[in-house]
């Protein structure tokens, strides 16, 4: 695992870290201390969603119940978003180290860490690293010497579902059934996996948690913006010279972010993966960050000789593959979507049908079950919005749409 | 990986775990929320919908049922939450804290319209060709938000091809809206599990094990699924036109049973409120539509309580006086088709304990093709024997290879409740303003112990009340009250009895030959049980397979369906707890007022014994014409 570490470089994730050092740094610290340390390190969920972590952990951590669970989510699915696979394959301490302090936080006797099934090539690696932990005592019973602290370790590998990646999909994903949002109220934090309290945390999370048990979050408050705190990785991919995943702070600009890579001649930066939202040259000057556009690390980079339509209609037949299928909204929402698209490559959306459609697309955003159907008319409108003059002002779609 | 075998449905398809008080107000569980700008209080863990519909609120519902657990998916009955970015679904969000909501907003408005748009883009086929016209819960919806043309287009081809390889239930995925209602049903309510969603997205849809014909899966035909359908997906292999021309040849002489839930739930189909009993309107209704003899299933019903009586009595004394170790007790009730198939699968192991007794149907008909002919000089050949039924098993039953000991097929042909009340409206006849009319000879009126077979309980009360006048030689108005067996009655799922056998009397003669004497069940306590769907009869076969205390039970009743037959596959749609609770009522007010209300009192009972059934109940003609074998199917089709 050595071997394929790359020179990385950011000011908390891929900073400094030693093996087990968070286990040691908050085994010696109580549950209530690590809590306030998390709050008041103001860290977000960093799968997307962007829930503040300590209230979850709190939460799970508050339930009664003779069993909890926490669940490394590592079901990347998110169209351009590689950084997890990053972190498991280069820092799998940082991620594993976090959900030992997690499982003695919360009171979880279990972790589970749900990997996206294409990435079974991780699989015996990842077991390799767990056996090393279990032989140091870092996984398994009175860890680290802590009376009746046990914990440990299991990976499941998920089935290939975009949709398993929302955390209650997840779930009945490994309780073995079809990988489907359940309902919420309830939340697994009191009702998740085997209906007893349930942690779920995104890998880049638990990463940042490690880094934050040990350096305190007074450092980590150093980083970002006022209302984002903190680093995040970004995986950068498209229309650039280099590629890849970078951390930085929050509240960097787009056009920044855009040097940095060496993008040239970009029309498009679609943020926050298929799920996110399509800026274009005008908007380049916006930050990420929580408060103004949020995401969870995808960046795609489209430049001039790139069609928005086929952009568009990639995206929505992601969505249309990927819905579960369960709630009307998203199972026949996105045909719509992308029946539209196709009308306008052949000419044939009339003014008033797109209006109705944008009006489908906000009920698709407040009435689908779980953040799949609520996002996934996020391309489109945005798409549409920012780029009408390319996809409208000429006849099927634009220039480049066809070939 | 799932840890837990007898949890098949999964946790997205759960009932709410937020448990509600029985006394909210006492114990200080009550929320107070806004609904509308209306202050109300509701307990805690009430769900919005629930709440809504206390306070004449309306939401409409789709993917909802009163009978099942919740999925949340269909989103037709989403409002606002204040503080909540999206809207929520009304059915599946319980209240915990004080939530102001909204349920007509502009959004909310424009939302579920948007959604029913899209549900009847994809739903195939016309209103006016369809069985559910009129009774569709998508064409209700339809109506009430004023949709006069498709705005997300409308699918005009048909996907899948419709599968009507199963005597009982027929499927039309192309109207399928994904709703799970079967889904549910099958897996949550009876504990089947033979419908899945399968594929994902926009090629999803409702199927079967390997995509197999439903008739090649292990469904048990019960139906339950037809009954919850909220459209046309699901209904029953319809005789309809089979029978029309039976009528309708003059060679033929057709014959109609009716069972004893049919006649007190037809009048919904009228547009009768539930609870009218119309036993007699329909018996004119039959003769009117061409029908050439009007029989009463519940004689057969006597006669199923005699044999299955005797049967039960001479388990019990080969168990118990002369100690036979291979007597398979608590002996199973036998009636309900659904419940005997589910048995063939699911346990197999345990058909020695079903009682070989015929259901009535099946006994009847066994009767209506030798001993009728033969009294009345009819060719049996010519003979066409239908019975209604609330019930979508007996379609399967009545085809049953077995189920040919009269030489021919004894039952003809299976018709629902629903399918008669069609067959009625086309023969122009509006039922519940008929004049009433009788049931036919040889058989006549049948006695109460027949009737109430069609509520839950209602076999063991009617075997209870013959066995023990028999075994006692006392009245049965002595042991219990107006001979209302009280303990077996009532909708819990499982239920429980234990009855002291503190006297026993003289062997009647017409088993005298089979037991000697009763001094062996002197001093016995009687246990018996009933229950009524397969999930609870799941539970009670799990006991006794642990040696719980159903495993010490004598007989114990069990029926396919929620409620008995009075919620069968083949009864009006909708149903609902209220609903059968009625049809229930109805039942036992109708059975109050009858002559007979023992089934060994019938007289024209005992005529048949001392005519035809001469060496009497399970004698050899009736071993031969109304006992049955049973098959051990497991996990495959036989």
């Amino acid at each position: 695992m050595e071997g394929v570490k790359h020179n990385r470089f950011g000011p908390v994730i891929f900073s400094k870290y030693e093996r087990g050092s968070a286990i040691e740094r908050a085994l010696a610290m109580s549950r209530e201390d690590i809590l306030f340390e998390l709050k008041n390190s103001g860290l977000k969920g960093r799968g997307g969603a962007g829930f503040p972590t300590s209230t979850k952990w709190m939460l799970t951590a508050a339930a009664i119940s003779d069993k909890k669970y926490l669940i490394c989510n590592a079901d990347e699915g998110e169209p351009g978003t590689f950084k997890d696979r990053v972190l498991l394959i280069e820092y799998p301490e940082l991620v594993f180290d976090a959900m030992v302090v997690g499982g003695y936080t919360i009171g979880a006797t279990e972790g589970i860490v749900y990997l996206r099934g294409e990435y079974e090539y991780l699989l015996d690696s990842l077991n390799d690293y767990l056996n090393g932990m279990r032989k140091d005592n870092l996984l398994g019973e009175n860890i680290l010497g802590k009376k009746g602290f046990n914990f440990d370790i299991r990976i499941f590998l998920g089935e290939g579902s975009y949709v398993c990646g929302e955390e209650t999909a997840l779930i009945e994903s490994l309780e073995g059934h079809r990988g489907e949002a359940r309902n919420r109220p309830p939340y697994p934090v009191n009702t998740g996996f085997m209906g007893k309290p349930t942690c779920v945390n995104n890998v880049e999370t638990l990463a940042t948690i490690s880094h934050i048990i040990v350096k305190g979050s007074e450092w980590y408050k150093n980083f970002g913006t006022s209302k984002s705190k903190g680093t995040k990785l970004f995986s950068i991919s498209g229309d650039c010279e280099k590629p890849g995943v970078y951390e930085l702070e929050w509240g960097m600009k787009i056009s920044d972010v855009l040097k940095l890579v060496g993008a040239k001649d970009t029309k498009a930066v679609q943020i926050g993966g298929a799920s996110g939202v399509c800026l274009n040259s005008s908007q380049f000057d916006r930050t990420l960050a929580y408060e103004d556009v949020p995401t969870g690390g995808s960046i795609i980079i489209f430049n001039k000789k790139r069609s928005m339509l086929k952009v568009l209609k990639n995206f929505m037949e992601f969505f249309v593959e990927e819905s579960c299928g369960q709630c009307t909204p998203c199972r026949i929402g996105n045909v719509k979507l992308l029946e539209a698209v196709k009308m306008i490559e052949e000419n044939k959306l009339t003014f008033g049908y797109l209006k109705k459609l944008k009006e489908l697309a906000e009920t698709m955003k407040i009435a689908s079950k779980c953040g799949l159907g609520q996002s996934s008319p996020n391309p489109f409108l945005s798409i549409i919005e920012n780029f009408k003059e390319e996809i409208f002002n000429y006849a099927g779609g634009g220039e480049y749409a066809k070939e | 990986m799932r840890k837990n075998n007898n949890v098949r449905a999964p946790e997205s398809q759960k009932r709410l775990k937020v448990k509600i008080a029985d006394n909210p107000e006492d114990i200080g569980a009550m929320v107070h929320i806004e609904i509308n700008e209306k202050k109300v209080s509701v307990p805690l863990g009430t769900t919005i919908l629930e709440a809504c519909r206390k306070n004449q609120i309306h939401i409409p519902t789709l993917c909802h049922h009163d009978d099942l657990c919740i999925a949340g998916v269909c989103r037709v009955c989403v409002v606002e939450v204040e503080g909540m970015k999206t809207l929520q679904a009304a059915c599946s969000f319980p209240i915990t804290n004080p939530v102001k909501i909204k349920t007509t907003s502009p959004r909310v408005r424009r939302a579920r319209k948007n959604i029913l748009d899209l549900l009847l883009s994809e739903h195939y086929g016309e209103c006016y060709a369809c069985v559910r016209n009129n009774n569709c819960e998508l064409q209700a919806l339809a109506k009430e938000y004023g949709v006069d043309h498709y705005n997300f287009g409308h699918i005009d081809k048909p996907k899948f091809q419709v599968d009507n390889s199963s005597y009982a239930v027929v499927r039309d995925m192309n109207k399928c809206v994904l709703c799970k209602r079967c889904v549910r049903t099958c897996i949550d309510l009876q504990e089947v599990g033979v419908l899945e969603a399968i594929n994902r997205g926009e090629a999803t849809y409702i199927g079967t094990f390997f995509d197999k014909p439903l008739a090649d899966v292990i469904c048990i035909n019960c139906g339950q699924c037809i009954n919850r359908c909220p459209t046309g997906a699901l209904h029953a292999n319809d005789p309809r036109d089979e029978i029309w021309a039976a009528i309708d040849d003059p060679e033929k002489h057709v014959i109609i049973q009716t069972a004893p839930s049919p006649r007190a739930a037809i009048g919904e189909e009228f547009g009768l409120e539930p609870g009218h009993s119309l036993t007699g309107e329909m018996n004119t209704a039959l003769r009117r539509i061409g029908f050439d003899a009007v029989f009463d299933t519940n004689f057969a019903a006597d006669l199923t309580v005699m044999e299955e009586g005797t049967e039960l009595l001479l388990r019990l004394y080969k168990a118990l006086a002369k100690g036979e170790p291979d007597v398979a007790i608590p002996q199973f009730t036998s009636c309900s088709p659904g419940w005997v198939k589910y048995l063939e699968h699911f346990y197999p192991d345990f058909i020695n304990h079903l009682s070989s007794a015929k259901s009535p149907q099946q006994m009847f008909g066994a009767l209506l093709k030798t001993f009728y002919p033969k009294i009345k000089n009819i060719d049996p050949a010519n003979i066409v024997t239908v019975a209604v039924m609330p019930c979508a098993a007996k379609k399967f039953e009545c085809n049953r290879p077995e189920m040919t000991d009269s030489g021919y097929k004894d039952i003809d042909y299976g018709l629902t409740t629903r399918e008669l009340a069609q067959m009625i409206k086309e023969a122009g006849i509006y039922l519940p303003e008929l004049p009433k009319s009788g049931f036919d000879d040889p058989f006549g009126d049948a006695t109460g112990a027949g009737l109430i077979f069609g509520a839950t309980g209602g076999v063991m009360e009617a075997a209870l009340r013959t066995v023990l006048e028999l075994v006692t030689g006392d009245k049965i108005e002595n042991i219990f009250e107006n001979a209302e067996i009280k303990p077996v009655r009532g909708f819990e799922g499982i239920r429980y009895a234990e009855i002291p056998v503190t006297k026993v009397g003289k062997v009647p003669g017409i088993i005298s030959h089979l037991i000697p004497d009763f001094e062996w069940l002197k001093g016995i306590t009687l246990k018996v049980a009933v229950a009524h769907g397969t999930a609870n009869a799941k539970k009670v076969l799990e006991d006794i397979k642990n040696g719980g205390k159903f495993s010490h039970c004598h007989f114990i009743e069990f029926m396919a369906c929620p409620g008995g037959c009075l919620g069968g596959g083949g009864q009006p749609i909708p149903t609902n707890a209220e609903i059968r609770r009625k049809r229930a009522e109805a039942i036992y007010k109708e059975e109050r007022t009858l002559n007979y209300r023992k089934s060994h009192e019938n007289p024209k009972l005992i005529r048949l014994y001392n005519e035809f059934l001469t060496d009497g109940p399970c004698g050899s003609v009736s071993h031969k014409l109304l006992h049955t074998t049973y098959t051990k199917r497991g996990s495959f089709i036989v």
